[in-house]
């Protein structure tokens, strides 16, 4: 009993020795439950989509998708993220300039509201929208009277849509403008160059790869927004139905192999984003291992 | 223009459109949520708070955000932790797909997960007969919160992880700590800040969560619906002040809970800032 707690002593205290690293077996368990929880959270939800939109056949795949209810679903998904990732791309960099580039009072409570469309529920982002342009809304009656729909049609989907999206942009571009510093733009300056003139010249080549990281993140929960959309599309098929709506509908008809083809087409755009993501990371660790000072 | 940061023009111009930006797309709509709570009164908040449906589907919400974001904390810890110090094969592929949750439309991971767990799913199965049902109770809506949570906190852990220089577990080595203590008493306590970002996180995303939830909820009333869907019933019935109602107190709930874990991370950050000094 003494001699087997001794022998173990002895191996613990061998094995600490090195206490920069763990010992091999407490390594491979990490990795091991690390795998099973990334493959049971995340990969196989992502492979059973493409399994259960393939089970019934290529037929009912291609006929799920070319359904005209499912195209004008797709026209309306990028028609939303067409308007909303551009406006939001506009204010974004607007407001990584004025965040970055200046200092001035209340700058943390602006990149505090910036924020805040993270922490509010998509279903309040929504009810927002009804209670502003709703039948009973603050602009409801002016609305009606003057014959403009924007609830329970495409201008509110945009405009849920917008609001879900503001920070992306913005949030990546403040910590890199802010990193870059104001010495190349004050250059500019000096050397006799226009604000605008220094903006695409100077500042839009620095932010490039970080503005299209944004864009991208961006665009993907523009396509793929759900709770804010729903509670303002009043789900009329074929005309205010986006995609995740369409997967929804169709679910719930029980119409398992279309509702999974519609969204293997988002799950490849998901694939797609985080592709050219990981390909812009992977750019950006070799600029890095390229100009260690910048 | 003495002033350094007034050398650079556009300072009015991009300042006063981001500010008109955010008032009319975030803080006037955000505002119509609770002047309008203003004309309920007591005795709307009164029903709303004594209604054990909706009581039930706020606590429902709250708390499964608030485990999902634990279990996050730690498997996202350890997520980052194998992602930053060791290699392994497909490890790539691994750290790309951690972001998934941000890229895949929640109403697909929401029918995905509800396959996979279902009675009948891949994994639903051997879990069923071991007397574990998972969709359509609340460990399915844990689950996919912990799904949509987990990018949260490894992205925010991961880059603090691979700053930490190897020198501070040297000196701890060469000092006669072990790897446990180096782990708890000086590597977890730089953490602990990013940590409780992530936790923030993936918890204020948690509570609102919609599209990935109700499918796999189940939605039976007082067991399985959660607070957001609770206020898609009241509008769907054109109650829009009960709508609201719910609205706010899962609005100042959940900014109360932000605002709380902010003062803990600012204590925690001018203490860690102290042992780095």
């Amino acid at each position: 009993m003494s001699l087997n707690t001794n022998s173990n002593a002895l191996a613990l205290k061998l094995q600490s020795r090195d206490a920069t690293r763990e010992p091999t077996w407490v390594r491979y368990s990490l990795i091991g439950v690390a795998l099973i929880f990334f493959l049971s959270c995340l990969l196989l939800p992502l492979i059973l989509v493409f399994v259960e939109a393939f089970k019934q056949g290529l037929a009912v795949y291609i006929n799920a998708l070319t359904d005209s209810d499912t195209l004008s679903a797709v026209k309306l998904t990028l028609l939303t993220a067409a308007i909303a990732v551009p406006i939001n791309v506009v204010f974004g960099v607007a407001a990584a300039w004025a965040v970055a580039k200046f200092h001035f009072r209340g700058k943390a409570i602006l990149t505090t509201i910036i924020d805040i469309p993270f922490s509010v529920s998509p279903v309040i982002a929504g009810l927002m929208l009804v209670l502003i342009f709703g039948a009973q809304g603050w602009m409801g009656g002016w609305l009606m009277d003057n014959d403009i729909k924007i609830l329970y049609a495409v201008p509110a989907i945009v405009l849920a849509t917008i609001f879900i999206t503001v920070p992306f942009v913005a949030r990546e571009l403040i910590p890199l403008m802010e990193a870059q510093g104001t010495e190349e733009e004050e250059a500019a300056i000096v050397l006799g160059a226009s604000g605008w003139q220094t903006f695409w010249r100077v500042t839009l080549p620095n932010i490039k790869w970080g503005l299209i990281y944004g864009v991208i993140l961006c665009n993907a929960r523009a396509m793929g927004e759900f709770g804010a959309v729903s509670v303002v599309s009043g789900h009329i098929r074929g005309q205010t139905n986006t995609l995740p709506l369409h997967v929804e509908i169709l679910y719930n008809e029980y119409t398992f192999s279309a509702a999974f083809a519609v969204s293997s087409l988002l799950a490849f755009l998901a694939i797609l984003t985080l592709i050219l993501k990981t390909w812009l990371e992977v750019r950006q660790e070799q600029a890095n291992k390229h100009q260690p000072n910048h | 223009m003495s002033q350094r940061s007034r050398v650079l023009p556009g300072f009015g111009l991009s300042l006063g459109f981001t500010l008109a930006y955010v008032s009319l797309i975030v803080l006037i709509p955000l505002s119509a949520v609770f002047i309008k709570s203003l004309g309920i009164g007591w005795g709307g908040l009164w029903e709303i708070l004594t209604s054990e449906r909706i009581l039930k589907s706020l606590q429902l919400s709250f708390s499964a955000a608030l485990i999902a974001a634990l279990v996050n904390v730690v498997f996202g810890l350890l997520l980052a932790w194998c992602l930053v110090r060791y290699t392994f094969p497909g490890k790539r592929i691994v750290d790309a797909l951690v972001d998934l949750p941000f890229a895949l439309p929640t109403a697909v991971a929401g029918i995905a997960l509800t396959s996979l767990y279902a009675p009948t799913g891949w994994i639903g199965q051997y879990l069923s007969p071991l007397g574990i049902e998972v969709a359509y109770t609340p460990i399915g809506i844990t689950l996919a919160l912990i799904f949509i949570g987990l990018p949260f906190v490894v992205r925010t852990v991961q880059p603090v992880l691979s700053d930490i220089e190897t020198e501070l577990e040297e000196a701890a080595s060469a000092l006669g700590a072990n790897r446990w203590q180096t782990i708890t008493k000086i590597i977890l306590p730089i953490l602990f800040p990013a940590l409780l970002t992530g936790f923030a996180l993936a918890f204020a995303r948690g509570v609102g969560e919609y599209g990935s939830v109700i499918f796999i909820a189940g939605n039976q009333p007082y067991k399985t619906e959660i607070a957001p869907l609770m206020i898609i019933s009241r509008l769907e019935e054109y109650d829009y002040a009960g709508a609201t109602t719910i609205a706010v107190v899962m609005l100042i709930l959940s900014f109360g809970i932000l605002f709380l874990i902010n003062l803990v991370q600012a204590w925690a950050s001018r203490r860690t800032g102290r042992v780095a000094q």
